[in-house]
């Protein structure tokens, strides 16, 4: 029987990473928020790898602590190793990544979402969406409750028909055994909503005491914690790391490996969703990479709480005696004792052109989604999504403009642009590729980037947003400070030069010149920079970047500018693409199906041509 | 809205004797004024009344490069709207490139194919209906231009091009896989691996930028086949062509043997015949070239025209050509209608779908059927064939320079010791600038190909 039980402002569906971003959010505009799990034990749980960040991961968490998310918060709470990444690159590609404590990590997130004025937690399975007219306007869950609500964020991750594989073994479960939502399918396909079915997989979880460390490099933290949020005091983040080890594949794990190929269900064709080519099963890579003699392990611990520890490389689908096997042909896993089997999980999720890219589905107002439901992977790009869900479905309830970031302006814009935009036939994965503008984009400067954003949203407070624009203020004070600071090729100045190992100066120079010679920094020009005052570290990093890389920077400026020219060239949403002349069929049906917002996004449509593209150029009277 | 000053050929395919350099934008008048001199040296033309024509010589620095009639029109009066200069040369193909040259070289930018059309549309002087009608013609000669580039791209070039994207892009994948993955993927050592590739990269591009030069990729015209086995009348048919009041417009200077040789005008479509001195001293091109060189040839030919002898039964010669000409452009004709008849109409209507006409050489007939039927192939877009094949090879030559720029840039990156990720900035521009020549990426930027086809003729 189903009957009224109360109504609500939003409803999320799911309480993983996506879910407390989107339902934190809402609830914290001032919303009446309702968030549901099917099990009160798995909020932000981390069901695979146990750490938060690495390249371009990082980038989205600093950029969702920016906009005045939780993530970064969460992790630099609970971390117990932190590492930046490609330090020895440019600093655009610079990643933080850290390992979590999962069982921290997941009642960290419980307990800020408990504490949340605005937002109630409910364990139930939503099976069905109810929708008037193209427009939400409740749930329904398995017990028949009816949540009446103005809009809805779908984050369902991999729990809808989950099933977990491995060998012959299925389970008809989401991960780590929980209970799937085998309803909810059925009625977005009723809605008309186009589905896809995708697989990812994970590594078993061995028990720390039957692992012999003595086999394998130690991988330690770095000494100096970065953290991830801008609101954390470094000084805060001072605690004991554990560490990781490295071990290899051998020859002998191969042979396990290739003698039993066809008991992998991703061979033998019981798997049939597709899977992230950036996570290929171990089983994948010996395929593929027939001639490479060994892969990497990284044994990770999950935390602090317990033995387990997570055995990054070695994910796989092949049966419970092969895994056995093949792990303990590894250097120092000689006698481990599996916990937790390898599986892989195979879900459905949707195809995220439905999507427009506020992420509120075309079709139905009011309806929003977020994370792996939309064909991503990933933690972050999880909760990136679901930040952005949450955001929009407030301005929507508050009548105000959607938050949309282009592919300029954060890698959370790339992300979504990617998914809303391009067909994706694979669980998406953020990299730093991906994004044109890379060297803008820096995890350093999300704060710069997008604090203002958040602050105009209703998620950053009025002080944070102070800070910023005093920091932003020292940075442009300095920069011109030094570009205006002649420096003579004086004695003490010469030293200082040789003793860098720099050339010396044949004349008078500017100390802005001087930083941008590839072996100087900042730092070290302070015994000849008699001017010079104390500065925030922060300031003195974006400093030293922005004189550094000046050129570089001024380049991808002038990309950006070409790009904002056609971005923001927008399309009618009630355009009839059967009045424009002379587009091809191809680029007219993909148009009138994805109803790009923009010129922009038109042209990112694989089929749409340029020639498409100036059609609609001409025909809506743009230059 | 651009701003900037284009300029390029404004004469399509009227190619014979004088052709048109327009110049277009609020430069136009400075630049004529730079390079300008009347016989007495006293005009400055942009003090000249709008509308008006002038006489003189167009100097590049102290060198006379053309002696030429200069038009003066001033905006708004004007076809895009803006001031406009058109350059009347008389010196032929490889001099009115110099006064082009000479035109960019002191300030214009090479115009986009249709630009001066766009530049009407978006400073109001067509207005959306008309530009939308012009979407239809557009949307057809789109293609055309587009598959015709390629064509003009295929063999060598095409090939050197493809092979330095993939260079390219190999090395970017390898920065990228990298930078995304550093736990597994080292770029030690790398640095110099690329530099060496970029050595190679710069040194095809190069000779590339040689060859464009020497004028090597310089083509213009339908590329046009006789053929037919011996005595058919392949010869007469030339003659009639290049004949009578049609000029012959001179060779281009560079041109290899093996393209084009004679370069025929019908009421101003331009016709390249290939091979014609084979055709005239031999008079078989199939038994002469043998049967790959001929297949070969017609391939790359955008019209055969298969002459066939009606006064003898058709030969196993006949059904070969009939195979070559298979989903080829083709006009078929009956020569020697005069003579009895061995060969009709329908017999060889029953072998192909080819268009076929009955002449006669000797007699003179049946001559206007076919070239209005040239004509009519022609403007039915059936012929591929792109008038500005010279404008688009500045184009590439443009791109070259900017890739060799983009290149030049990443070896800077790597003498100033940069991380990686810089490399791969420079890389990525050089590779779609590359992808931009043969059409083979989406650039947001260079799109507004709706005007390609309206070029430079309006």
């Amino acid at each position: 029987m189903s009957y009224i039980y109360e109504s609500y402002d939003v409803v999320v569906v799911g309480a993983g990473h996506a879910g407390c971003e989107g339902a934190l959010a809402c609830a914290r505009l001032s919303l009446n928020t309702i968030i549901f799990t099917i099990n009160m034990e798995s909020i932000a749980l981390m069901p695979c790898n146990p750490n938060i960040g690495g390249t371009s991961k990082g980038h989205l968490v600093r950029e969702i602590d920016a906009l005045g998310g939780e993530m970064g918060k969460n992790i630099d709470k609970t971390y117990i190793q932190s590492k930046m990444l490609n330090v020895s690159k440019g600093p655009a590609v610079h990643s933080l990544r850290a390992q979590a404590d999962k069982q921290e990590y997941s009642s960290s997130m419980r307990k800020v979402l408990e504490n949340t004025p605005n937002l109630t937690i409910k364990q139930a399975e939503i099976v069905e969406i109810l929708v008037e007219n193209q427009k939400v306007t409740g749930v329904k869950t398995y017990s028949g409750a009816i949540y009446p609500c103005k809009a809805v964020i779908l984050c369902t991750g991999t729990y809808l028909n989950a099933r977990c594989i491995y060998g012959d073994v299925i389970n008809y479960t989401g991960p780590n055994g929980l209970q799937s939502a085998n309803q909810l399918t059925d009625c977005l396909k009723a809605l008309g909503i186009e589905m896809y079915r995708f697989k990812t997989g994970t590594p078993a979880r061995v028990d720390k005491r039957t692992i012999d460390f003595s086999k394998m490099e130690e991988q330690e933290g770095d000494k100096e914690v970065v953290p991830f949020s801008f609101t954390t005091n470094p000084e805060d983040l001072n605690k004991e790391q554990v560490s990781c080890w490295l071990t290899y594949t051998t020859k002998e794990t191969h042979d396990i490996i290739r003698a039993n190929i066809e008991r992998s269900p991703l061979y033998s064709g019981d798997i049939k969703g597709v899977g992230p080519r950036y996570c290929p099963s171990i089983e994948d890579k010996i395929v593929k990479f027939a001639d490479k003699e060994r892969h990497q392990v990284f044994i990770e611990p999950e935390g602090n709480y317990t033995n387990e520890m997570y055995v990054a490389g070695l994910s796989t689908s092949l049966p419970e005696d092969v895994q056995v096997k093949m792990y303990r042909s590894v250097p120092g896993l000689e006698n481990v004792n599996i916990v937790r089997n390898a599986y892989a999980i195979e879900y459905d999720c949707i195809n995220p052109l439905q999507l427009k890219p506020s992420l509120e589905f075309k079709n139905i107002e009011g309806l929003f989604s977020g994370g792996q439901f939309n064909g991503s992977s990933g933690y972050e790009e999880a909760a990136a999504q679901g930040l952005i869900a949450g955001i929009n479905a407030s301005m929507k309830i508050l009548g105000k403009e959607p938050l949309i970031l282009d592919r300029s302006e954060a890698y959370i814009g790339v992300l979504i642009d990617d998914l809303v935009t391009k067909e994706t036939f694979e669980p998406y994965r953020m990299m730093t590729s991906r994004a044109e503008y890379r060297l803008l984009l820096r995890q350093d400067n999300a704060d710069i980037r997008l604090t203002k954003k958040g602050y105009e949203v209703g998620l950053i407070d009025e002080e944070r947003y102070q800070r910023l624009l005093k920091k932003e203020e020292a940075i442009e004070k300095e920069i011109k400070r030094l570009n205006q600071t002649t420096i003579g090729a004086k004695k003490e100045v010469q030293e200082l030069l040789e003793r860098i190992g720099s050339t010396p100066l044949n004349t008078a120079t500017t100390l802005a010149e001087l930083i941008r010679r590839p072996e100087i920094t900042y730092d070290m020009l302070e015994p000849i920079d008699k001017d010079r005052q104390a500065l925030p570290k922060d300031v003195i990093e974006q400093v030293n970047i922005n004189i550094k890389y000046e050129g570089y920077i001024k380049r991808q400026l002038k990309q950006v500018e070409q790009f904002k020219k056609i971005e923001n060239k927008k399309i009618p949403e009630d355009l009839d693409y059967d009045k424009v002349p002379s587009l091809r069929n191809e680029a007219r049906l993909k148009l009138k199906k994805y109803r790009p917002i923009s010129i922009g996004q038109a042209s990112r449509i694989s089929g749409v041509s340029p020639a498409d593209i100036s059609v609609l150029l001409v025909y809506l009277n743009y230059a | 809205m651009k701003t900037d000053t284009i300029a390029a050929v404004a004469t399509g395919l009227n190619n014979a004797g004088i052709s048109i350099v327009r110049i277009s934008g609020k430069d136009a008048f400075p630049i004529i004024d730079r390079i300008f001199r009347s016989k007495n040296n006293n005009k400055v033309l942009s003090q000249e009344k709008s509308h008006t024509i002038h006489y003189g010589f167009i100097y590049d620095d102290d060198i006379i490069v053309d002696e030429v009639m200069v038009v003066i029109m001033r905006a708004p009066s004007t076809y895009t709207r803006e001031d406009i200069v058109e350059i009347d040369c008389h010196g032929g193909i490889t001099v009115t490139r110099k006064v082009l040259e000479t035109v960019l070289k002191h300030g214009a930018r090479i115009a986009e194919p249709g630009e001066f059309t766009k530049r009407a549309f978006l400073n109001g002087r067509i207005d959306l209906s008309q530009a939308e009608a012009v979407c239809d013609l557009i949307q057809a000669k789109n293609e055309l231009a587009l598959r015709n580039s390629l064509n003009q791209l295929k063999g060598k070039m095409y090939e050197l091009i493809k092979k330095l994207r993939e260079m390219i892009l190999r090395d970017i994948a390898f920065i990228e896989a990298a930078l995304d993955d550093p736990e597994h993927i080292s770029l030690e050592g790398f640095t110099e691996d690329l530099w060496n590739h970029i050595e190679e990269e710069v040194f095809i591009i190069n000779k590339l930028l040689q060859d464009s030069k020497n004028g090597k990729i310089i083509k213009e015209g339908i590329k046009t086949v006789i053929i037919g086995k011996p005595n058919a009348g392949k010869s007469s048919l030339l003659n009639y062509l290049v004949g009578e009041d049609r000029a012959i417009v001179t060779d281009i200077a560079g041109t290899t043997r093996d393209t084009l040789e004679e370069t025929i005008n019908i009421d101003g479509i331009t016709l390249n015949i290939i091979d014609t001195a084979g055709i005239r001293e031999t008079e078989d091109v199939v038994e002469t070239l043998g049967v790959n060189k001929a297949r070969k040839i017609a391939q790359e030919a955008d019209l055969i025209i298969f002459v066939i002898d009606s006064s003898t039964r058709l030969d196993q010669n006949d059904e070969e050509i009939f195979e070559l000409t298979k989903d080829r452009k083709t006009i078929i004709l009956l020569n020697k209608s005069d003579l009895d008849s061995k060969v009709t109409i329908e017999e060889v209507s029953q072998k192909t779908s080819h268009p076929i006409i009955r002449i006669s050489l000797k007699e003179n007939e049946g001559l206007e059927d076919f070239t209005n039927k040239v004509k009519d192939m022609f403007f039915q877009g059936q012929i591929l064939f792109n008038d500005d094949v010279y404008i688009t090879n500045e184009r590439h030559k443009e791109a070259f320079e900017q890739v060799m720029e983009s290149l030049k840039m990443v070896k800077q990156s790597i003498e100033a010791g940069m991380p990686e990720d810089f490399y791969s900035i420079d890389l990525m521009s050089a590779y779609e600038t590359l992808g931009r020549i043969i059409g083979e990426n989406v650039d947001d930027d260079l799109v507004n190909m709706i005007f390609q086809e309206f070029c430079m003729g309006k």
